[in-house]
């Protein structure tokens, strides 16, 4: 298998707080790969470090083999890594059509943009509805999936979802982690960052556990699922 | 104006003509104000507070000054030349400081402005604390009209552009904004260097007809007075920075008759403002206030 992403020794620091302290991933083509873990684990720092919106302080992150440790966030996403960041991260004044449109900001196709508005649309029949509607008074689950289909508009090689279930109803986390799913399908690997750990796990193939930003566990998922330390502290049971 | 001194027909004529020579000064800084009001709009619009445009405002206005009075360079010109010195500073500074914000913009883009007017102070071509006198008087209505059109036009332009909503993008959330692959330091850059572009234009416009200029209209007194425009008028559209910049310009003169009061009753209008109208004074609840004044009288019938 390819290797899309690889995260070696990767530090982070807010100031003088260290948030990742050396975590090692990887991640390969055509995976959903969960990263786990509780409040502050430093879970989001890790994906912000890899868009580019946090710099790594030391380590290196290679993505399909280029070093982008260093490049800025605007260039990692032209290479095709896509972040849909922590809660609603939509435009909430933006009407959402034009919130799908600012998500194809980096393509120049304006007719395949066309098409694959109406793709996400198929997708997420809810936001056919709302197109004109300004982002901000969609429901909670209905501005995650416009996050998520906003984030498809850059054609993603790989997703990075930050917590796509925080704040929803469970049957809407259920099927907003089916639409993951289905995203997977068609050729996209995920990295999701969750605290819902059962979840995450279920629909992904591999995991790794964050604990105060150091990785201290990494297996396949099914395999996390029957760990008995990862059942005590994140599965409750 | 010549049109209006030889008037001596009819009542009428004599009234405009006396109104407007004693309010003719009060008109051009409307005018003057309201260019700046969309000065700071436009990094308003990308969310962040520039205190920097009073000295652009002074860079522009010594620039045209100093060309039309050594050089005698056409008005257009040393106008077009006010924009573009400004423009230049802000394309310098905005680099390193827009990476810069929040508070942090605004403590920079503060200190420019004193840097500046320090420079104004005591460079010896922009005369020192005396400033420049003798500016010769150029600066006609219709001059303020068509460049204040020229700008309120741009801005409508703007709102439904690419531009326009990359702004309202980096406005919302910069992280979202980046995440779509939006330089953001780039596009703030641009909206600061716009912004430095229409205030000194503003401030050649200005120094064309005030007669005298010098650093103290360009410290931070005015940088003050030109984001209250804004905040005033609200921040959602153009037309608040507008609305704001000429009730603030005009109010002053309304209360003249109060005397020594005129400035606290300024400031309780101010006050009240803030109260009841917190996004200012063009904002959605502005319009709902008033379609519930015309609802209830409508009840009443």
């Amino acid at each position: 298998m390819k290797r899309v992403l690889e995260l070696t020794e990767v530090y982070a620091n807010y100031g003088h707080i260290q948030a990742l302290k050396g975590i090692s991933l990887t991640v390969n083509e055509g995976e959903i790969v969960a990263l786990i873990g509780a409040n502050g684990a430093g879970k989001s720092t890790a994906l912000n470090t890899i868009s580019g919106i946090v710099r790594a302080a030391k380590g290196k992150i290679l993505y399909k083999g280029n070093d982008i440790t260093k490049s800025p966030a605007h260039l990692i996403v032209r290479g095709g890594i896509v972040q849909v960041p922590e809660g609603r991260a939509i435009l909430k004044t933006l009407k959402v059509i034009e919130n799908l449109e600012l998500g194809a900001f980096i393509r120049k196709d304006p007719l395949q943009i066309k098409k694959d508005i109406e793709e996400v649309f198929d997708r997420f029949p809810i936001l056919k509805k709302r197109a004109n509607q300004p982002a901000g008074t969609l429901s909670g689950g209905e501005q995650q999936m416009l996050a998520i289909g906003r984030a498809l508009m850059a054609r993603p090689k790989l997703l990075l979802l930050d917590e796509p279930s925080m704040g929803l109803a469970p049957l809407v986390v259920k099927e907003i982690f089916n639409i993951i799913q289905e995203i997977n399908k068609n050729g996209t690997s995920i990295l999701v960052v969750e605290q819902n750990a059962r979840m995450a796990l279920k629909i992904s193939h591999r995991g790794y556990v964050l604990e105060t930003g150091s990785i201290v566990l990494g297996d396949s998922s099914a395999d996390l699922l029957n760990n008995k330390k990862v059942i005590e502290a994140y599965l409750g049971g | 104006m010549e049109k209006f001194q030889r008037g001596k027909g009819n009542g009428l004529t004599d009234l405009i003509t006396s109104f407007w020579q004693t309010y003719n000064t009060l008109i051009y800084t409307i005018f003057v104000h309201g260019m700046l009001a969309l000065s700071i709009y436009i990094t308003l619009a990308c969310g962040q507070l520039s205190l920097g445009n009073a000295a652009f405002m002074g860079i522009g206005a010594y620039t045209s000054a100093l060309l039309t009075m050594k050089m005698n360079a056409p008005f257009g010109l040393s106008l077009i030349a006010g924009g573009m010195m400004p423009a230049a500073v802000a394309l310098i500074i905005g680099i390193p400081t827009l990476r810069l914000s929040g508070v942090y913009l605004a403590m920079a883009t503060l200190g420019f402005g004193e840097v500046v007017r320090v420079a104004f102070l005591n460079m010896s071509i922009t005369g020192g604390s005396l400033g420049l006198n003798g500016v010769p008087l150029k600066t006609e209505l219709w001059h303020l009209v068509l460049v204040i059109g020229i700008f309120i036009y741009f801005f409508i332009r703007l709102r439904d552009s690419r531009f326009g909503r990359i702004l309202e993008a980096i406005n919302e959330d910069e992280v979202v904004a980046s995440v779509m692959g939006i330089k953001t330091t780039y596009f703030k850059v641009w909206a600061f260097t716009i912004g430095a572009f229409i205030a000194g234009v503003a401030g050649g416009l200005n120094a064309h007809f005030t007669f005298f200029i010098s650093p103290r209209e360009y410290g931070f007194e005015p940088a003050v007075d030109i984001l209250t425009f804004a905040i005033l008028g609200g921040t959602r559209t153009l037309w608040g920075p507008l609305a704001g910049s000429t009730v603030l310009t005009t109010l002053p003169e309304l209360f003249r008759f109060l005397g020594p009061y005129r400035l606290a009753v300024n400031g309780l209008i101010l006050l009240l403002v803030v109260l009841y109208l917190p996004n200012g004074i063009v904002s959605k609840e502005t319009f709902k206030n008033i379609k519930k004044i015309f609802n209830g009288s409508g009840c009443l019938n």
